[in-house]
């Protein structure tokens, strides 16, 4: 499936480049000099444990928060210099599944997927119906727009969630841990399904995730993160075959071996100098 | 001693910087209430609709029983305060002044604050918990424009909406009660009342109502906006919108009756 998928994609132009991101969290620094890129047609997977900045880099990526230094440049335009308006219009670019789904509670199913095609279209009501109901048909969720999300499993949820972000035919399609929460054979039809949607719609998807399994199965090339700086930045092949001990740790879920010293356990307790 | 002066500098430095914060958030409505259109963007009427069902609409029945009831109570109080000096009749006055200038838009402003004040701090702090504002984010929808104009817009309806209708359950309240006590027909009631009363009467209540929508909507969006630490925050925020909003809509009230009556 994934090689026949790789085969359609094209592979080429970056549509995502991030240069020389650093990000703080207070006087804390999330990230330090990330740097990398994505092709057009490509599924890059960001992976590493948790407290690894992976989902912070997200964040950054979708224009949520703004870098303390560094670029990133999303099809062609540096999000961190545009004006409200430019991001605005970039946004139509851009689809986003939350991990939780992220679904308004206080609307349906349908309406949730109509949500974009409202704001940014001007298309009658049945039409947004109709295309809604579509992208409901695509992640085998038609029958459901009627439903609240209350009223949806976790996976239905997902895949609501992952109508609403393709319902523009976005270029740049964001998926933050498709795979958390989910049980396994739940979690096997959403990656098949995001390699179906890339296959179908030849989108630039990124995905966040620290699920191996899921991770190896739908990426072309992995972007592997470890305390707030890139490790790695590979095909699969690469990262499997790396011999950095932080990825062979991860891959092995091995625990980090970290050598603690007494004089700092104590003054971490008393908060003074021993 | 260190320690308290810090604890007071902190303080000071976050009431100031939420200070802000609010001004800013209140700008930014008035912004989108005005450009939105033009940014293509524009508040969607169906949500003020929406919204001023909730905060209007179905407190209606709780506004009236509330005001009938502060209506009857003053007339009580009055009757008895009066009975001394022979001056009962005088009670008419003093019920339809303090009705109109003070306690509808009071008993309205603390009972929206309680029932509409804390469901905004814990919608949109719920929202902010579970990524819903982010998702309005990304979809290119401010949430600002999305959530909040609406809010203000349907509050500043409906806040001096009920305020009125609480005029005239006050009023209604007092009149039950003297009617039977000093054995006057409400109709007679009513008319020396409007008698009493003129447009600046109405329009005192009016002015404050107003003030108490726009700190009801401020404080409410700003805990809700500001939540950090799941169900546990909304929580924290949801009560301390309706402390910090009904403290509010009291001090106003006061500042706000010492000029209308200079």
């Amino acid at each position: 499936m994934k090689n026949s998928t790789m085969q359609t994609a094209t592979v080429s132009e970056d549509v995502i480049q991030v240069e020389n991101l650093v990000t703080y969290y207070g006087e804390r620094k999330i990230l330090d000099d990330i740097n990398f890129s994505v092709r057009k047609g490509e599924i890059m997977v960001i992976m590493g444990g948790s407290g690894s900045g992976k989902s912070t880099l997200l964040r950054y990526l979708l224009g949520l928060n703004m870098p303390t230094s560094g670029s990133i440049r999303l099809l062609g335009k540096d999000i961190t210099r545009m004006n409200a308006r430019e991001m605005h219009d970039m946004r139509k670019n851009m689809g986003v599944a939350f991990q939780g789904g992220a679904l308004f509670g206080s609307m349906t199913v349908g309406e949730n997927v109509q949500l974009p095609l409202c704001e940014h279209t001007r298309l009658d009501k049945n039409t947004m119906r109709i295309m809604s109901r579509m992208k409901l048909e695509v992640v085998n969720l038609a029958g459901f727009e009627d439903l609240m999300p209350s009223e949806l499993s976790g996976g239905m949820i997902k895949r609501a969630a992952l109508a609403r972000a393709v319902v523009m035919d976005p270029r740049l399609l964001f998926f933050d841990e498709p795979s958390a929460g989910l049980d396994p054979v739940a979690s096997a039809e959403l990656d098949e399904l995001i390699l179906r949607l890339r296959a179908a719609m030849n989108m630039t998807i990124v995905v966040v995730t620290h699920e191996l399994e899921s991770a190896f199965k739908i990426a072309d090339r992995i972007t592997v993160l470890d305390n707030g700086e890139i490790l790695l930045c590979g095909t699969v092949e690469e990262v499997r075959n790396s011999t950095n001990e932080r990825i062979q740790n991860l891959l092995n879920r091995r625990p980090r071996d970290e050598t603690l010293d007494v004089d700092e356990y104590l003054k971490r307790l008393t908060g003074r100098d021993i | 001693m260190k320690k308290l002066v810090e604890s007071i500098g902190r303080r000071t430095s976050h009431s100031i910087e939420e200070l802000g914060y609010v001004s800013v958030l209140l700008v930014d409505t008035l912004v989108w209430l005005v450009l939105g259109k033009s940014r293509q963007q524009p508040v969607r009427t169906a949500h003020i609709f929406h919204e001023a069902l909730h905060i209007g609409v179905y407190a209606v029945p709780i506004v009236v029983v509330l005001c009938l009831s502060v209506g009857m109570m003053l007339a009580m109080q009055g009757l008895e305060t009066l009975k001394p000096y022979g001056a009962q009749s005088q009670v008419v006055v003093g019920i339809a002044l303090s009705v109109t200038r003070e306690f509808a838009a009071l008993i309205v402003g603390i009972l929206v604050a309680g029932r509409s004040g804390s469901a905004i701090a814990a919608r949109i702090g719920t929202m902010k918990e579970s990524q819903e504002i982010d998702a309005l984010r990304v979809i290119g929808i401010t949430p600002v424009r999305y959530l909040v104009a609406p809010l203000l817009v349907a509050m500043m309806l409906m806040v001096p909406s009920l305020t009125i209708l609480g005029d005239l359950a006050g009023l209604l309240g007092g009149a039950i009660y003297t009617a039977y006590e000093l054995n006057m027909s409400i109709a007679t009631y009513f008319d020396r009342s409007f008698a009493v009363l003129d447009m600046y009467d109405i329009f005192q209540g009016l002015i404050k109502s107003l003030v108490f929508a726009v700190i009801i909507v401020l404080v409410g969006v700003s805990n809700g906006f500001q939540v950090q630490g799941g169900a546990e925050g909304v929580g924290r925020a949801t009560t301390r919108s309706v402390v910090l909003s009904i403290s509010l809509i009291v001090v106003a009230d006061m500042i706000f009756t010492f000029f209308l009556t200079r």
